[in-house]
């Protein structure tokens, strides 16, 4: 079975950006609560990411979740690895395991503004 | 509470729970994309389940939604999920 059309898109997203979030909406103006938790976690952490949103394209809206055999939204990914939805960012944010988790993969995170 | 009722049934029989509480939050997004004027959209499933032991978080989710396949999407438009193994959850 041949890989759908919309994988290569999704996968020229990850490669030119470290940080990924399938989100419903955009990061100033999320439109579903679950992908407005992660992008708060991803801001208070100083995580520079590129939101997708999955509501303008019904293409990666599907395709994504056939990708990541995953079947909801929101979805982050780091450097081409898939890390999670909404409750598995909160809780590694919670118990402070995010934070460790993008200092192994080496991504900058600035500290929160005073 | 028909949902509910599924939900607790696919996952009791598919995962053995030492615990499971599934709990309709869709009052909570009424009027919002994806809820229904009818409800039963909106779910929080809280699963404590030997069979997680060793697996990751995203192997336990998946775990989970895919034994409510047929349900993911139509008529589950939302699930949080909090998984813990028995050890975790002191239970």
């Amino acid at each position: 079975m041949s890989e759908p059309a919309v994988f290569s898109e999704i996968k020229a997203n990850l490669e030119a950006n470290d940080v990924v979030l399938f989100m419903k909406g955009t990061p100033v103006f999320p439109q579903c609560g679950f992908s407005n938790t992660v992008v708060q976690v991803l801001t208070y952490l100083g995580v520079q990411f590129k939101g997708v949103n999955v509501l303008e394209n019904e293409d990666i809206r599907n395709g994504i979740k056939d990708f990541s055999d995953w079947p909801t939204i929101p979805q982050l990914y780091v450097k081409g690895e898939f890390v999670g939805g909404c409750d598995i960012i909160r809780e590694m944010f919670e118990n402070g395991e995010l934070r460790e988790y993008f200092a192994g993969k080496n991504i900058a995170l600035e500290a929160a503004a005073e | 509470m028909r949902i509910v009722k599924l939900i607790e049934e696919k996952l009791t029989a598919a995962l053995h729970p030492h615990q499971l509480e599934v709990i309709d939050e869709s009052h909570l997004h009424a009027g919002h994309g994806g809820a229904r004027p009818e409800g039963e959209t909106h779910f929080r499933v809280v699963i404590v389940s030997p069979l997680f032991e060793g697996e990751s978080r995203v192997a336990r989710h998946r775990m989970v939604t895919k034994v409510l396949a047929a349900e993911m999407n139509n008529p589950i438009h939302a699930l949080a999920l909090k998984t813990q193994t028995p050890k975790e959850a002191d239970v």
